[in-house]
């Protein structure tokens, strides 16, 4: 009946688009928009200006004189001390005093190279995983990190071997031992994790049995609760001579900690996994390790990476709770630092830095999990 | 059913064909198992005693009857057990579970708001609104939880006054380092037949609500029920507590020379653990709100808004119901990990279950044995309620044919 | 402008355009439809079709023009648009219904809490409905246990129950299995030859050419040529319109 001739294609009316379209639907919209926006910038502004005139603003840099990578920055005539560094703002030549302290524990100062090399270690795991993300052989790169990474790590920091001099564990603190338990929690608690999830998907109902109570007990109690029967009960497990190092006991109730976590996680992915594969397995003659080793986890283990990464940032974050029982992680240095009688009081100033560099490692690390997720999302759309 | 199939087939089975049969060797596989299991455990449990003779540390539960001999910081359980010095380390046991309980208690009441409030923010069309939500997120969730509970503590500290410059709020309640003074309530005679009250108004209300959605049924008409309620709940309540008096007295905190006298005191270490729990823990109920909101289906929204449902009644009959059976069963396991958490009190000397019994009572007497059983058995007990609940709450709200 | 016979115009759309951002996805569309007639609206995807049924109960805001339905404007008022919704219902692609109901409370829940029913009212009128699409026997399950094609159906009862003059169909039949099409087209020919006013965005032609009163072909966010069924498929006119039937037709039959 009727035909149309060519509409042109044209532009939206003016107040349609824009900034003041953005500002009007997203601000003040409505009068309750409105308000709204007023009391977020009332927030805002009775929150932000107090924090950074602390933190910056009046805040003491008297660091004196600063040798940074071979430049001599001046920032000051002398260093602060604690009479002169005021009491209403930050006083940060404290910790500038105390920075490696708090990075490196009591780690003796002429090794400190060590602890550099293993934290361009770790930094560097990162890199190659970017890196090899397209190469064939990626899991056999992946692989091997995994297994020289401690080796070499552990070699580095504690010495012996007869190659480097012995450091003992009671000299590692601050971060360096943060990433320590962090790192040995995940790669040990995580094949262990794997064990348990098989064993409670298990058929033999022993097996099961025993896996189910062993995870619902762990992830019943406190880690505290843990970490306390590991630092005082364990010992009295073992035969009387055996001499218990206190690290190596925290490694311990921590490792079983996270496993359970991690066997949840991985049970996770093995449910996600259509039974088909199980049967399609069963159907050319796999017996069970094969089955498992070749065809289940490696699926099972590849959609949870979001998930275990994310269990990973929690140990990370868990980590601080060896303080309770005398380790001195980075945590534990504030309080450690600032008992000095020279800089007695500095506590605030303490926790703002520790907070500053927690925040911005575990920030990273969300931020990396997200994207897993995102890319593990679009891959298993394909 | 099973034993039988592997006897009667074993029987005629060959010695080769047994070793190779699957129910077989899973059988003996889990003989094996259990007995390396059992194995293990003698060997641990032995060396546990041996060691225990050797260094002379006592066992069994008689040290519970003992005299504690320390001072515990004054609160609630104190309060509610009469603990001294002089009362049994069961005693301690006990103040502990209490003020474990009443952190989880406040706790949960608290993160709960917050983490509603915050959720709800974080989708709200306003972008200042949903920025900052998402900002407090990211803030709180990617420090530990250990730390906030240190920082917290250590601003109330510096920040709270010195007792005779206290904050005060209407010289009703007071605040400064030793804690936050309310007024301490004062039961009198009548206050029982206030409290039956209130619960027959809640009965009332019940009753109210029943008789309106019958009426809603067969006739059509729809009557809000909120003011009703409200004066059932609240006013009923109110009406006895004038006719008989009063019968609340508040002690009120007075300041006095040097510190403040009566009232009921909250010490600074309660209040920075609970404060930086709920602000954690907040920051998990956000985002599962967020989830079961973001679950419900846009075509939800549509249909209900085709259908002719205003904004509320869609929330209320169609996006709600839908978005809680996706928030609240992470909800419930997020209570389970602050009711968990709270044992970091010892962190700060808030005398809870760990830092009280578990830690000073540890110390002293030094059966870590019984003393963590003991404790642990606690927090598997919470947990083990907290995991049926869940079931429950998860049967009741199953979408059937999910 | 259409300007035959306005009285009897149930939807009246006249110069509509709508942007998305800067996308101009409707323009000009000028459209009137008369009370009990059948509109059949085709295109290729992003054509605008769904768009354009969608601004007719207001689910998508509209920068320009205007459109009246039953005789009341749309505009952003919210009583307007109420009483607008209750005249107009709508058939979704992903049928949309609510999983957490039973199919009778699916049904019920307009006609008790926007119309102000009695639960018995409003049941009894579900069960017919329910028996008219023919699934009565499911009324007590969940949308989640029934087939894509019995979603459909009940999707459809639920849209009768709140009686309304206008039924806007948005591609009812994709998301279904071939063999559940018919089942649900079968209950749209008879609404149809019932006398209520339709507006069917479908690819299904064989519909259209039985019991569309005309067919309306978009492309590009604009009516390109609109036609009664015998026409529009013998002697199609514009060149797209001769595209998209080359292109569809192979596949059809």
């Amino acid at each position: 009946m009727a035909v149309n001739e060519l509409q042109s294609t044209r532009k939206p009316p003016i107040s349609q688009i824009g900034a003041i379209l953005w500002l009007r639907t997203n601000l003040i919209s409505s009068w309750t928009n409105g308000l709204l926006t007023f009391a977020s910038l009332y927030l805002l502004y009775i929150a932000i200006p107090p924090l950074l005139d602390w933190m910056v603003l009046s805040a003491n840099f008297n660091f004196g004189t600063v040798n940074i990578l071979g430049f001599e920055i001046k920032f000051s005539e002398v260093m602060a001390d604690n009479q002169n560094c005021g009491r209403d703002a930050a006083c940060w030549p404290y910790i500038y005093e105390k920075f490696y302290m708090y990075i490196y524990g009591f780690y003796p100062r002429e090794e400190s190279w060590r602890p550099d090399v293993v934290y361009g270690l770790t930094a560097l795991l990162f890199v190659i995983v970017r890196l090899v993300r397209n190469y064939k052989y990626k899991n056999r790169v992946i692989l091997s990190m995994i297994v020289t990474y401690p080796i070499v790590s552990y070699i580095l920091i504690a010495g012996g071997f007869g190659l480097l001099p012995v450091v003992e564990t009671h000299q590692w603190g601050g971060l360096l031992l943060s990433l320590i338990i962090a790192s040995v929690g995940i790669i040990v608690s995580f094949p262990i994790g794997v064990v348990l999830a098989l064993g409670r998907q298990s058929d033999l109902r022993v097996i099961k049995l025993f896996s189910t109570l062993f995870i619902e007990f762990i992830r019943g109690v406190p880690l505290i609760t843990i970490l306390f029967m590991a630092s005082f009960v364990l010992p009295l497990f073992l035969e009387s001579s055996t001499n218990f190092d206190k690290l190596l006991r925290a490694l311990i109730g921590i490792a079983l900690f996270q496993a359970a976590y991690f066997a949840e996680v991985v049970r996770g992915g093995l449910q996600a996994i259509p039974k088909g594969q199980y049967e399609a397995a069963d159907a050319i003659g796999l017996n069970y390790f094969q089955k498992n080793a070749l065809i289940i986890l490696p699926q099972a283990l590849k959609i949870s990476i979001p998930n275990i990464v994310g269990s990973s940032i929690s140990l990370f974050k868990d980590s601080t709770l060896v303080l309770i029982i005398g380790l001195m992680d980075m945590l534990a240095m504030v309080n450690m630092t600032s008992n000095d009688p020279y800089w007695l009081g500095r506590e605030t100033e303490g926790f703002v830095f520790v907070t500053m560099v927690f925040w911005v490692i575990l920030y990273s690390m969300s931020r990396y999990s997200r994207k897993l997720e995102i890319r593990f999302n679009t891959e298993n759309k394909n | 059913m099973k034993q039988q199939n592997i006897l009667s087939q074993v029987k005629s089975l060959t010695f080769r064909e047994m070793l190779y049969n699957n129910e077989v060797r899973a059988f003996f596989f889990q003989v094996a198992t259990f007995l390396l299991i059992a194995g293990l455990f003698y060997t641990i449990i032995g060396n546990l005693f041996d060691n225990i003779e050797a260094r002379g540390i006592h066992t069994g539960f008689s040290f519970l009857k003992n005299r504690a001999g320390f001072d515990i910081l004054p609160f609630l359980g104190n309060y509610i057990q009469d603990y001294t010095p002089e009362s049994s380390n069961l005693t301690v046991f006990y103040v502990g579970l209490i003020n474990t309980l009443i952190v989880a208690f406040i706790g949960i009441f608290v993160t709960t708001f917050l983490g509603l409030f915050i959720g709800i923010a974080r989708l709200s069309n306003n972008y200042l609104v949903a920025k900052l939500a998402g900002g407090y997120i990211e803030l709180f969730r990617n420090i530990p939880v250990l730390l906030q509970i240190f920082f917290w503590y250590n601003i109330f500290i510096n920040i709270f006054p010195h007792p005779k410059k206290s904050f005060s709020f209407f010289d009703m309640a007071f605040l400064n380092q030793r804690g936050l003074y309310l007024p301490k309530p004062i039961l009198e005679d009548g206050f029982l037949l206030v409290i039956i009250a209130f619960v027959v108004g809640i009965i009332l209300t019940i009753f109210m609500k029943r008789y309106f959605n019958k009426k809603h049924d067969e006739t059509g008409v729809y009557t809000r029920t909120l003011g009703y309620s409200t004066l059932l709940i609240l006013g009923l309540p109110a009406v006895f507590f004038l006719l008989l008096g009063s019968p609340l007295h508040f002690d009120f905190a007075v300041l006095g020379k040097f510190n403040l006298k009566g009232g009921m005191q909250i010490v600074p270490e309660f209040i920075a653990l609970t404060f930086a729990l709920s602000v954690y823990t907040a920051t998990y109920i956000a985002e599962a709100i967020r989830s079961g909101i973001e679950a419900v289906d846009k075509g939800q929204k549509e249909a209900a808004a085709a259908i002719g449902l205003t904004q509320t009644q869609s929330l209320k009959l169609i996006v709600l119901p839908q978005a809680l059976r996706v928030a609240i069963p992470p909800t419930i396991n997020q209570y389970l990990n602050l009711t968990k958490n709270s044992s970091l009190a010892t962190a700060i000397g808030y005398p809870e279950l760990m830092s009280s019994f578990g830690g000073t009572v540890l110390n002293q007497v030094g059966q870590a044995v019984e003393i963590l059983g003991m404790a642990m058995l606690v927090y598997l007990f919470i947990s083990l309620c907290i995991s049926l609940l869940l079931n429950f709450v998860n049967k009741k709200m199953a979408i059937p044919g999910r | 402008m259409e300007t035959e016979n306005n009285k009897s115009n149930i939807i009246e759309i006249s110069e509509l355009n709508k942007w998305y951002g800067d996308f101009h996805a409707l323009k000009n569309i000028n459209m009137s439809v008369k009370e009990g007639e059948i509109i059949v609206v085709c295109g290729p995807s992003g054509s605008g079709k769904s768009t354009l049924i969608r601004c007719v109960n207001f689910l998508e805001k509209f920068q320009e023009g205007n459109i009246v339905v039953a005789g009341i404007e749309l505009t952003d008022d919210a009583q307007k648009i109420r009483k607008i919704r209750s005249e107009v219902a709508m058939v979704f692609q992903h049928f949309n219904l609510f999983p957490h109901l039973t199919i009778v409370d699916n049904l019920t829940l307009a006609p008790i809490w926007v119309h102000n029913e009695t639960k018995e009212e409003a049941r009894e009128k579900a069960l017919k409905f329910l028996e008219r699409v023919d699934i009565r026997e499911q009324a007590e399950k969940y949308p989640n246990q029934l087939s894509g094609g019995q979603q459909q159906r009940v999707a459809i009862a639920r849209s009768l129950c709140t009686s309304p003059k206008i039924m806007l169909f948005d591609e009812p039949t994709s998301a279904l299995d071939p063999e559940m099409i018919s089942e649900v087209l079968d209950v749209m020919v008879e609404l149809a030859k019932e006398g209520i006013t339709m507006i069917c965005v479908t690819h299904e032609m064989g519909f259209a050419r039985k019991m569309a009163n005309r067919i309306i072909f978009m492309d590009e966010g604009q009516i390109v040529e609109e036609n009664d069924p015998v026409n529009f498929f013998k002697n199609p006119e514009s060149d797209r319109l001769q595209l998209f039937l080359s292109q569809i037709l192979t596949h059809d039959e």
